[in-house]
């Protein structure tokens, strides 16, 4: 057996050159320090937008996107597909841990400062692919075509029209029309399996080759060690070991929370029934939206959802950026300022989720 | 470079040549992009002008609920009150959208959504909501009810 393997290597191998490959692995190491755990889990995002796109094509070959079918086409894949609702209970899992996967990856790297120069394009496509996960996250979530995730549509889709100026045609083109109708339905759908996986695609080559690249960033504080306290890891196979382990466990985790908490249906979408109490959007968008609530109808001469709604958008834009406004790290001076900007967001995030969990 | 350099009327017809060729690329991606933004601009579907429509007989119409019609493609809530008064309104939540409900127990109209609140005459009293829900005419003919726009 061990032969064959071997033979296969070779053939391989004298065509592309898989020695430079092995060698260049390598020479890969992880710096080792007490918050090497962080390193996993841009890894484990990883491994759920492969679970992700696994279960997304399974689905594909059952679901209707039309606001007559959808939500029948979904019942059917739950009661007469075999383990229809495995997959579809894993998809809907693995998406929610997907999104908190990609939020404790974006933290990390956000303290770690890993950021910096030279990985500010790193930094940008991580933050485009985590707004992407945003996007998957509102766009599948009506694909049920229930009364709940109707109704989070429509209220969702007019946040968004909240928006001076680009707003109007945002909302109508999110919608494809005026209104959350089956045109909608067919838009998101859209969206969620084709445009969104297309264009992530490429954004997570683009960031697994800088990584591969530019190496694993070396924390301020590790960096500034003498090379011989320096202490590291080969990337293969020490690191990738550790990192499919990992894998298998929220593998595990994964399937217990959809074998044990299957994703439900609820009732099918009437666009000409009264919205039923507890409309609240996904967990990921609670905090944004609990805290438009605490802003008064009017500011000054604004709208104030329309006020909530720039101060979001402007605190995003900070965000994506802060490679290039957090000079001081960059020339590798701590910045206190950054730390507690950093640690303001986690705890705003953390407060209005769970008071909008409790409203 | 330098033989470029040394005839003028070369260089100037190398700079033409440039310039057709950017002008060539930009009427390309245009006649791309353009009809690809048409494309995804919804059509604006005809809608059949309603006027009028029925809500269906008094005598089916228990006192003090209240009910959900279509009125061309928007719903429209028609309530009749415990002291024997219609009112249709425009069922879309004038905060988010959301389709509000008459709540018997609150004698109110109620937006499940955030907690909006209206009066039956469709004012918001409570809540988000900004602006009072649009009211519809109502009236009774032979036994039936028919909603029509505000003149
Ligand atoms: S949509 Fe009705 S209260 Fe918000």
């Amino acid at each position: 057996m061990k032969n064959y393997f071997k033979c296969l290597y070779n053939w391989i191998d004298e065509r592309v050159q898989l020695e430079d490959l092995v060698k260049f692995m390598g020479k890969k190491y992880v710096p080792v320090h007490r918050h090497s755990i962080w390193y996993y889990f841009g890894g484990v995002s990883l491994f759920f937008f492969i679970i992700q796109v696994t279960t997304g094509i399974l689905l594909l070959f059952y679901y209707k996107g039309s606001s007559d079918l959808a939500f029948e086409s979904v019942q059917f894949i739950m009661s007469k597909v075999q383990f229809g609702w495995l997959v579809r209970s894993i998809h809907a899992w693995a998406a929610n841990l997907f999104i908190l996967s990609a939020f404790v990856h974006m933290f990390s790297v956000y303290f770690e400062k890993a950021y910096r120069k030279p990985r500010e394009m790193t930094w940008i496509t991580g933050m485009l692919m985590f707004f992407m996960c945003l996007g998957f996250g509102f766009s599948g979530y009506l694909l049920p075509w229930n009364t709940l995730s109707f109704f989070a549509t429509k209220v969702g889709t007019d946040i968004a029209g909240n928006v001076p100026i680009i707003g109007g045609p945002l909302k109508v083109f999110i919608r494809g029309g005026d209104d959350v109708t089956g045109a909608t339905l067919s838009r998101l759908f859209g969206f969620h399996v084709a445009l969104f996986p297309g264009i992530f695609t490429i954004l997570l080559g683009i960031h697994l080759i800088l990584i591969q690249r530019q190496g694993i960033s070396e924390p301020v504080h590790f960096s500034e060690k003498p090379a011989s306290e320096k202490k590291t890891m080969p990337f293969f196979p020490n690191f990738l070991l550790r990192d499919l382990l990992l894998w298998l466990i929220v593998l595990n985790v994964l399937a217990i929370l959809a074998v044990f908490l299957p994703a439900d249906l609820g009732i099918k979408a009437n666009p000409f029934a009264s919205a039923p109490a507890g409309i609240k959007p996904e967990w990921y968008f609670l905090f944004m939206f609990q805290s438009l609530k605490y802003f008064p109808s009017h500011i000054l001469f604004a709208d104030g959802e329309t006020v909530g709604i720039l101060l979001f958008g402007a605190a995003g834009v900070l965000w994506l950026l802060i490679p290039f406004w957090d000079r001081k790290s960059s020339r590798g001076e701590q910045n206190r300022f950054v730390n507690y900007l950093g640690l303001f967001a986690v705890i705003f995030i953390i407060i209005l989720t769970f008071l909008g969990w409790l409203s | 470079m330098d033989n470029v350099q040394g005839k003028p009327d070369l260089k100037n017809r190398r700079d033409f040549l440039k310039y057709l060729l950017s002008a060539g690329v930009l009427g390309f991606a245009a006649s791309v992009i353009y009809p690809v933004l048409s494309y995804l601009k919804p059509p604006k579907q005809s809608e059949v002008e309603v006027t009028s429509v029925s809500a269906g007989k008094l005598s089916d119409f228990p006192k003090d609920s209240g009910k959900i019609i279509r009125f061309g493609n928007k719903p429209v809530l028609v309530v009749y009150s415990a002291d024997g008064n219609l009112h249709a309104l425009s069922a879309e939540c004038t905060h988010l959208g959301c389709t509000v409900q008459f709540r018997k127990d609150l004698d109110l109209i109620w937006c499940a959504c955030h907690n909006g609140k209206y009066d039956l005459n469709g004012r918001n009293i409570s809540g988000p909501p900004p602006r009072p829900l649009t009211p519809f005419k109502v009236i009774v003919k032979a036994g039936e009810i028919f909603i029509s726009k505000m003149a």
